[in-house]
């Protein structure tokens, strides 16, 4: 390897943004206008570039791979970059939704494009830099750095209760993120390092590990969100304009798992091993409540949202039963919820853009004048649902099979989502979609434009293609999987061991 | 060959698909702005006028006639009646391939999911019992597309039904040819989707919409049962394919499970959760009640989903894992229970339905039964004979009454017919020999099979055996009486809509040449077959594929006369009370309601089935989501959580003058600011160190 491509991919974006800054002048329409290609191509160009990752990446190899390193602050805080198998997923789910994102909002929005613009490419430079940061620094910086845009986003473009929502987004990360500093000091003063792939063989004592691993999960249960903290996301959905809402639940989300799976299950297995059932508990409990709650919303977005909290639950819950199906079934559930959940709000951003509204009593029958929308829309649906044959299910399923070996009574109440799921989801399709058209506001509504359909064609494809042949995404995660799972293992049944001898 | 089955539906699925999108997007603009025309209004409330119109003709009503059909039309109905054609050929020779020369076969196609021990592959299994299937899927299928041909000519949207239909059949392959759980509960959701998809064929109704969700739903309450089942299975014995579970299977007597502190025999258990999804997908006993609502589906779709193919992949999958069943006879028991209960209870509400359609639907719901009583009594093979036959005189009886309803001008209702058998004879004939069949006339296909059942129940020794057998009979003169009241009330007597009456005409060749062919079937299907399903054949011919009880066939040749005589009785005692409530003195039977009314009411609004299950688990989920909303959400956590923060941090925003703006930044600015102190501070308390 000759030339950092990870910190290149990072930092594209944030020079993306600059260009917007200089170039997008002139009239407010030859700027928004120069603002919105500045961005397209800029993600056009990072999605290609990260594709070198996946030629180039070594899917046998457990470790980490385009390790770059350099000197940053003082002598121990270093500025470390790598990828492993299970965050090399997540950067190109980034890379290869941002520019969906920017052409979904190409003329959703309006006002103050060259910001927005901005504010979109240097989230993007923040999220990938969490999934690729190898140190627990550079790691913060990145992983809290991601909210300031995104509180820009929703406060600045978001709809009429944006600022209430803004807050609440903000008070909740908040919360988490005061805590994980504080157990990210106590880790360096037991190692004496930052270096994640350090931390991750060294040994914490077990009563740190204990403190650590709750001050890390309050951060990461906000991010997932895990019930019962969640309640910021179908606010936070509602008010985001639609490619903010993309990003919010395809890869936001994904932050607190990824953060789970990088630092609670290899720094404290004990911890670990100690509140899985705790995990399971708040995990069976999003997936059945929020499900519930789901079935009787009257926002095509706060129903995502609070389906997208049940999905998240299947995702905890796999990771924390710390076997190798459950492990690889978060990811993939992870990975798969990224894109359709991405795109189910893209679906609801299309009527939104004409309609204006988002309340499901507002619409009705648009098969009869929007058949490509209400295909694409039943694909996701049905994806959403864990149809097998598209993604969702094999999320679904690995985390489901992964859980019934170690903790049955959870897997069983788990598996009531599946019913519940089928319930809401359909429900909302047949609002929407069936019925007759006969809603005069309706009368004239117009199918997918082609840019729609270049924005929902490839997550469909993909969509199918996972569910058909997940090999690519299983395969690339299975090594540093199974790394994982092992060493979780062997950390347990040492201790057990010795317990024994005493 | 196999693949060639296979995936021709698959391909023919696709084209139809595309045909269909092509033409829908012709017909409907796209752009994203919203125009406030005069005329497109005043189109757009025609259609809904159109659609009031046809909801008060009937149930099964095609929707918009006016509407011009979609280009490509004729085409897509060629090629996936064509492709099908070709795949029901290729599955006859595979039949007499696999049945007669033994060349079982294993196709691997490709890789699905592997993680860790678990490894998945699509892989296409063709043994014996998948041969019996491939033959009744492809040839109904291909029988009901033909079909359709005719019976949906005034339907705008064909390409559209035909891509369904092929899917469906595809599902189905997939679900018939799997080599292991996983596959098989793909095509076990992927003909639900279909399922979902025709059912729900004429969107704009309400009532087809509400019928496809409560069918998907409620077959995901089965695959609730079926996937634990399934995850069972993987932890006792570490792989999801048949051969090895197969294998692992009897190394597992004795096992337990600990399930939520309640030690289970682990066989049973598992069994018993798999058997949940038979009972969704095969409608019985207390997961039944989305079949009969399953009817608001276009007539071929009941006569190939909801009759012939899909509602018995229960049976299929019971039958598939009958070595699993054969180790854990307290499931069997289960099995038996559920069988005989739906068998005799979908028989009493068949007695008094109205609309055709419902009273062929109930009648479907309790052959069903009668297999799973075989499943039950270990005797798979016979269930299976039934399952082959059934599917024959069932599909013929959904067809007729397609045919029925076509002449009628789509009228369901059989208190509106009568005397229909001068108008359209040959689809009256053929409907008696359906009739013939279902009822189990000696030497029709019926007889044989349903005879095998009653018998395999006398002589098994699963401990509701007795059950079973006495549900059967009794069942078996209900099937008569409900069916030839059918009959009897459709074609004979006088008119009763003049009107429709007048109109009623033979349909077209369309859909005259399958009704001959399943007529044929519905003979042909039983004697030919009786020794290899039923007899001394089985073991050369299923080999394999099937595990059944020990001597149970040997018993079965063995059973006294008179039992062996009682479904005869049976039948010809629902006949003759048919003739006299329906021919001779039809005031009877109204009598007979009027002074059994609470009976009568019973019946008629199944069981109260439906009002208990909305009462039960629609009214009170939505009650409690509401609950955990307003209440839980809403009160408790935002009230004690972030409101409470930020009712404060908002009172202090007030002030502030263009909150959006300056404000936010603001407050992103301090943050920025603070990570930056708390990293400095870091740095030099660490440099300090």
């Amino acid at each position: 390897m000759t030339w950092p491509i990870l910190s290149v991919i990072t930092a594209l974006p944030t020079v993306g943004a600059l260009l917007v800054f200089l170039m997008a002048r002139g009239g407010e329409e030859a700027a928004a206008r120069n603002a919105r290609w500045i961005a397209l191509w800029t993600t056009v160009i990072v999605f290609a570039i990260s594709l070198l990752l996946i030629a180039r990446f070594d899917p046998s190899q457990a470790g980490f791979q385009f390790v770059e390193e350099g000197r940053w602050l003082a002598s121990t805080i270093g500025y470390k970059m790598g990828v492993d198998g299970i965050s090399l997923p997540f950067v190109i789910l980034t890379t290869a939704l941002m520019p969906f994102c920017i052409v979904a909002s190409w003329k959703s929005v309006a006002k103050r494009v060259p910001a927005y613009m901005m504010a979109f490419l240097v989230l993007e430079s923040l999220m990938i830099g969490t999934f690729s940061a190898l140190d627990l620094v550079l790691f913060y910086v990145f992983f809290e750095g991601g909210l300031i845009p995104m509180f820009l986003i929703i406060g600045v473009w978001g709809g009429p209760r944006r600022v209430y929502a803004s807050f609440k987004f903000f008070l909740y990360t908040l919360l988490g993120s005061v805590l994980m500093l504080l157990a990210i000091m106590a880790l360096y003063w037991n190692a004496g390092t930052t270096d994640i792939p350090t931390l991750m063989t060294t040994a914490v004592p077990r009563s740190l590990q204990t403190w650590a691993w709750l001050a890390f999960f309050a951060s990461f249960a906000v991010k997932m969100p895990m019930w019962p903290v969640h309640t910021w996301l179908p606010d936070a959905h509602v008010e985001a304009p639609t490619a903010g809402s993309v990003i919010l639940a395809a890869i936001l989300l994904k932050m607190g798992g990824y953060g789970f799976l990088r630092f609670s299950l290899p720094m404290f297995p004990l911890a670990s091993h100690d509140f899985a059932p705790l995990v399971y508990t708040l995990s069976v409990v999003a997936i059945i409540y929020t499900s519930l709650v789901a079935l009787v919303q009257e926002d095509m977005k706060k129903l995502i949202a609070y389906s997208s909290v049940a999905h998240m639950g299947f995702v905890t819950m796999g990771i924390f039963a710390g076997t190798m199906q459950g492990v690889a079934g978060g990811v993939f559930q992870m990975i798969s919820h990224g894109i359709v959940s991405g795109a189910l709000f893209l679906c609801v951003g299309v009527v939104y853009d004409r309609m204006h509204t988002r309340e499901i009593a507002a619409y009705g029958g648009l098969v009869n004048r929007m058949p490509l929308y209400a295909l694409a829309f039943m694909v996701f649906t049905m994806a959403n649902v864990g149809l097998p044959g598209t993604s969702g299910f094999v999320g679904e399923f690995l985390s489901l099979i992964g859980t019934f070996k170690v903790s049955l009574p959870t897997a069983f109440f788990a598996t009531f989502g599946v019913i519940l799921s089928a319930a809401y989801a359909l429900w909302l399709y047949r609002k929407i979609v069936f019925g007759a058209l006969v809603k005069p506001s309706l009368a004239t509504i117009k199918d997918l434009t082609f840019r729609e359909v270049l924005t929902l064609a490839p997550l469909l494809i993909l969509t199918v293609l996972f569910g058909v042949y997940p090999k690519p995404v299983l395969d690339m995660s299975a090594a540093s999987v199974q790394q994982l799972v092992t060493n979780y293992s062997h950390a347990i049944t040492a201790v057990k061991a010795a317990a024994l001898m005493h | 060959m196999i693949q060639a089955i296979v995936f021709l539906p698959l391909l023919g699925a696709i084209l139809a698909g595309l045909i269909a999108l092509a033409g829908a997007h012709a017909r409907n603009p796209s752009g994203d702005t919203i125009e406030h025309g005069h005329d497109d209004h005043a189109h757009a409330s025609h259609a809904h006028d159109d659609h009031g119109h046809d909801d008060a003709h009937g149930h099964d009503d095609h929707h918009a006639p006016a509407e011009p059909p979609a280009a490509g039309t004729a085409a897509a109905e060629l090629i996936t009646t064509a492709l099908l054609f070709v795949s029901a050929a290729l599955s006859w020779i595979t039949f007499v391939n696999v049945g007669f020369m033994k060349q079982d076969t294993l196709v691997h196609v490709l890789p699905w999911i592997n993680s860790g021990d678990l490894q998945i592959a699509w892989s296409l299994r063709v043994d014996t019992l998948t041969a019996v299937m491939l033959v009744v899927v492809t040839t109904v299928s291909s029988l009901v597309h033909f079909y359709s041909i005719g019976y949906m000519d005034e339907d705008p949207n064909r390409p559209r039904f035909f891509g369904y239909l092929s899917l469906f059949t595809f599902a189905m392959l997939m679900l018939v040819t799997s080599d292991n759980l996983v596959q098989l509960f793909f095509g076990w959701e992927g003909v639900g989707l279909a399922s979902y998809l025709l059912i729900g064929f004429w969107y704009q109704k309400p009532s087809a919409n509400a019928a496809a969700i409560k069918a998907f739903v409620v077959n995901r309450v089965g695959d609730f049962g079926f996937s634990l089942g399934i995850f069972a299975i993987f932890m006792l014995i570490g792989s999801v394919d048949f051969e090895t579970i197969f294998h692992a299977a009897p190394g597992l007597t004795g096992k337990t499970i600990d399930f939520l502190g309640w030690q289970v025999d682990a066989l049973t258990l598992t069994c018993l959760l798999l058997f949940m999804g038979a009972m969704g997908k095969s409608a019985q006993f207390l997961l039944h009640t989305w079949l009969p609502d399953a009817m608001e589906g276009p007539t071929p779709v009941s006569a190939l989903i909801h009759a012939a193919t899909m509602v018995t992949a229960g049976v299929f999958m019971v039958a598939r894992l009958s070595p699993l069943f054969e180790l854990a006879p307290n499931a069997q028991a289960f099995v038996m229970l559920i069988g005989g209960t739906t068998a005799m209870f979908a028989a009493t509400i068949g007695l008094v339905q109205n609309d055709i359609k419902r009273i062929v639907a109930y009648s479907t719901c309790s052959q069903l039964g009668y297999m799973f009583v075989a499943m039950g009594a270990g005797a798979y093979s016979v269930g299976m004979f039934h399952l082959f036959t059934h599917a024959f005189f069932k599909a013929l009886l959904f067809l007729g009454s397609g045919s029925v309803i076509y002449a009628m001008h789509h009228e369901q209702d059989i208190r509106k017919m009568g005397g229909l058998w001068r108008k359209i004879p040959y689809t009256y004939v053929t409907m008696v020999i359906g009739t013939l069949a279902l009822t189990g006339f000696p030497l029709t296909a019926g007889f044989f099979s349903k005879d095998a059942i009653i018998e395999s129940a006398y002589v098994s020794q699963n401990p509701f055996a007795f059950y079973g057998f006495l549900m059967t009979v009794i069942a078996a003169g209900l099937t008569s009486f409900y069916s030839w009241r059918l009959i009897f009330k459709t074609f004979h007597g006088k008119p009763h809509d003049q009107h429709h009456y007048d109109a009623a005409h033979e349909p077209p060749l369309w859909l005259l040449i399958p009704l001959g062919v399943l007529a044929a079937g519905s003979i042909l299907a039983g004697f030919p077959f009786k020794e290899l399903f039923a007899g001394h054949g089985i073991e050369e011919f299923f080999r394999e594929s099937l595990k059944m009880h020990p001597n149970i066939i040997e018993e079965m040749h063995h059973i006294p006369e008179t039992i062996k005589n009682l479904p005869f009785v049976m039948m010809v005692i629902g006949f003759i009370v048919a003739f006299i409530f329906y021919i001779r003195r039809p005031d009877l039977p109204v009598e007979l309601a009027e002074q059994q009314p609470l009976l009568y009411k019973f019946l008629l609004n199944k069981w109260y089935f439906d009002e208990l299950y909305d009462v039960l688990f629609v009214r009170s989920a939505k009650w409690l989501g509401r609950v955990l909303w307003k209440d839980g959400d809403g009160f408790i956590i935002d009230g004690f959580g972030p409101n409470g923060v930020a009712a404060r941090v908002l009172d202090a925003a007030r002030g502030v003058k263009r909150v959006q703006t300056g404000y936010l930044y603001h407050y992103a600015f301090v943050m920025l600011i603070g990570v930056a102190g708390l990293i400095t501070w870091f740095m030099f308390g660490l440099g300090g160190q």
